[in-house]
């Protein structure tokens, strides 16, 4: 059963011819069928398979999208108010990608966060978490330019801030940002090109995906102790075995895609988006979407624009170096018992600048309560608990990752997968190593 | 634990992102108005519709227009005047009556001229103004929103709107109301400047510039229902939001079907999920 991994024989005379010409069912076969997989995965691992699923979904439904929507000023909004009314199950097509979009960040986060907590990018699996950093920063442009194709206010205002930060780069800036805009404002040229490359970017980022796998199975995966897979006993082939895990955990994920979709569409949204554009009326509280709003929070962070803008982006390109960053040995967090905290607090952290980042800077943090003025602001505040925040988001990465390598003693890892695994779940017998789940 | 710990923040976050949007304003809070087209398994109700309709009709489209709807709606399934033995809007007099009641602004295909001619199904519901600036200047510069998804444009779209129709309020003594100006403490707004009270208690709300549009039985409803304020606010918020997603019904209704399948596929994914597992230890 776990000990035998099947091998692609070619059956059909056919199969034979072209095995030998283009080996493409074999690699698939590799690829999809008998690729050694750890036996011990839990659920976090199942993410990977949802972002891939989204990203077909996404696709699907953008090109279908694509042949109703009007990417011009005066079109756009009501041509995509023409795909929720005239067009056949148009509402439906239209918010699966609308909530879809946010489907994705969800898991994407998801499945960040679990590669943070296992140590998924250390060694052999750098390149592999950098290829995953560049879909990500994708990601995040194809979605931001998929916001602004409704052309409602927040669409607008949305992308007048944020093409406006990069006009705060020294010497280039405002050539960047005129060439980004095709002309002096935001405006037809804009919508047109966003279009373009919205449409685009979700092919490079089905490209990096294929790299991203391609990179995952040089190493193969990881897995919950960290510890490399020792024999063919610590694996099982990926089909059945992580084929129908993934695909349980695919359709309990897209119950929750579907709850969005069919009883709350508009819930992640912000209504102002289905007010048309109109340039000359500014929208009381301009915010990014959910997924961007950590990010928001550390540009306002800084009181000086140029130095919001480098933190923003350095808190995505601190990710690229995190591999050389991370001094410890041991993978697992499981058994890190120091780490662990630390990344819990980070995690909350996350969560923290999120909030901030939809919150007006200099409102109170705790109502009616005024305690003293630091700086620019009352410490009571959104500003301040940002840039606490932040401080903690870049101290994780630059200081305690590094620093806690050196000092952390970690808790004994097992032998191999199967160690613990087989252990599992008889009386824990003495030594840390037999039942470290118990432990998490 | 701590496992557990970050599955319920993530689950919080996911959860919470879309309330964390809300911004904090100085308005009353929307009344608490219950709707029958609220929840997974809510519906319009077609007399409902209808007399909302009629409200619109009769007081609202002397100035809001309604940009995306045509007359053909009206008929279409779960529409105020959808008819099951005529499910084409075309066929359907209701519909045909009501747009042929509009003159519309055309072409003669014969000879070039600028013609009116009576609406049919296909026509949009004709806007009261010709431009944005006869709009302004007919209402002293104010711009009537265009109605048509409205409720999808304002948080808690159905109670905010029903608040503001009924929310007016004689303007408290010491704050300073301008000629075309009208207090409802629903809409947003700050009064500080207006206000010569106490400055700790600023009334709340702000000036908006349509008039208290309802009055008591200033519509007759054809089935008899009294015309209340509350009861046209209540009626014609039915039918802007159905207006703003005239899809919803058909919306919950696929979700429902699919809800049931994906379950069942879990169930059946879970089984054999187990099944394939049952002898590897892990």
């Amino acid at each position: 059963m776990a000990g035998h991994h099947p091998t692609y024989e070619p059956k059909t005379g056919f199969e034979r011819w072209l095995d030998l010409r283009l080996p493409i069912v074999r690699m698939a076969y590799e690829t999809a069928v008998a690729f050694p997989t750890p036996k011990n995965l839990n659920y976090w691992w199942t993410f990977g398979g949802i972002l891939a699923t989204m990203l077909v979904v996404q696709l699907a439904t953008g090109i279908v999208l694509a042949m109703h929507y009007v990417p011009h000023v005066d079109h756009a909004f009501n041509s995509v108010e023409r795909i929720m009314r005239d067009v056949n199950y148009g509402w439906l097509v239209r918010y699966m990608h609308a909530n879809g979009a946010s489907m994705f960040f969800i898991a994407v986060y998801i499945h960040i966060f679990r590669n943070l907590y296992y140590g998924s990018y250390k060694a052999p699996r750098e390149i592999l978490w950098i290829i995953g950093c560049l879909i990500y920063l994708a990601m995040m442009a194809t979605a931001f330019m998929g916001y602004v194709l409704p052309w409602g206010q927040m669409s607008f205002h949305g992308a007048v801030v944020i093409t406006n930060l990069l006009g705060a780069l020294p010497v280039v800036g405002e050539a960047i940002t005129t060439w980004l805009w095709g002309g002096f404002a935001v405006d037809n040229p804009t919508l047109n090109r966003f279009f373009s490359l919205h449409y685009l970017l979700p092919f490079v980022i089905a490209g990096l995906v294929a790299l991203h796998i391609w990179a995952l199975h040089v190493p193969g995966n990881n897995n919950p102790t960290g510890v490399n897979v020792k024999s063919v006993e610590d694996t099982v082939p990926f089909h059945p075995y992580y084929t129908v895990k993934d695909g349980f955990a695919i359709v309990i994920f897209f119950i929750m895609f579907a709850g969005f979709v069919f009883y709350g569409p508009n819930l992640l949204g912000h209504p102002d988006n289905y007010i048309p554009a109109n340039p000359l009326v500014t929208p009381a509280h301009i915010v990014p979407e959910w997924y961007f709003l950590p990010f928001y929070a550390i540009l306002r962070a800084v009181p000086d624009k140029l130095g919001g803008v480098l933190l923003m982006f350095g808190a995505i390109g601190v990710l690229f170096v995190l591999p050389w960053l991370d001094t410890s040995k041991v993978r697992s967090m499981r058994y890190r018992p120091t780490a662990r905290w630390y990344f819990l607090i980070f995690f909350i952290t996350c969560l923290v600048l999120g909030w901030c980042g939809a919150k007006l800077p200099d409102d109170p943090v705790i109502p009616n309560l005024s305690t003293f003025i630091l700086g620019d602001s009352d410490l009571n505040s959104y500003v301040w608990l940002s840039r606490i925040a932040t401080a903690y988001y870049f101290a994780y990465f630059v200081i305690i990752l590094p620093v806690l390598g050196l000092t952390e003693t970690p808790l004994p890892v097992p032998e191999s997968i199967s160690a613990p695994v087989l252990s599992h779940p008889a009386a824990a017998p003495a030594g840390a190593a037999a039942a470290p789940e118990s432990r998490g | 634990m701590l496992r557990k710990v970050i599955a319920l923040a993530a689950l919080g976050l996911a959860l919470s992102a879309g309330q964390a949007l809300a911004s904090g304003t100085t308005n009353r809070a929307p009344k608490h108005v219950e709707f029958g087209f609220e929840g997974p398994f809510g519906t319009f109700d077609q007399a409902q519709l209808q007399r909302g309709y009629k409200v619109y009709r009769e007081v609202c489209s002397s100035c809001h227009g309604m940009t995306l709807m045509s007359f053909r709606n009206l008929g279409q399934k779960h529409g105020p005047f959808y008819d099951a033995d005529r499910p084409n809007p075309n066929d359907n007099p209701y519909v045909r009556a009501i747009a042929a009641e509009y003159q519309i602004n055309d072409v003669d295909s014969e000879t070039g001229d600028v013609i009116q001619r009576p609406g049919s199904s296909a026509d949009r519901f004709p806007n009261p103004y010709p431009n944005e600036a006869a709009a302004r200047a007919g209402n002293g510069g104010a711009l009537p929103p265009d109605l048509s998804v409205l409720i999808k444009a304002r948080h808690h779209g159905p109670q905010y709107v029903y608040s503001i129709l009924t929310g007016y309020a004689n303007p408290p003594a010491g704050l300073k109301v301008s000629p075309g100006q009208y207090y409802n403490p629903y809409v947003p707004g700050d009064l500080a400047a207006f206000w010569t009270g106490d400055s700790h208690h600023v009334p709340p709300g702000g000036f908006i510039a349509m008039p208290p549009p309802l009055r008591p039985d200033g519509v007759t409803f054809d089935d008899g229902t009294r015309a209340t304020v509350e009861q046209q606010a209540k009626d014609v918020v039915a039918f802007l939001t159905w207006a703003a997603e005239p899809k919803m019904i058909e919306r919950k209704q696929f979700g429902m079907a699919a809800m049931i399948y994906l379950l069942i596929l879990a169930g059946l994914v879970y089984a054999s999920y187990r099944r394939i597992w049952r002898n590897v230890a892990h």
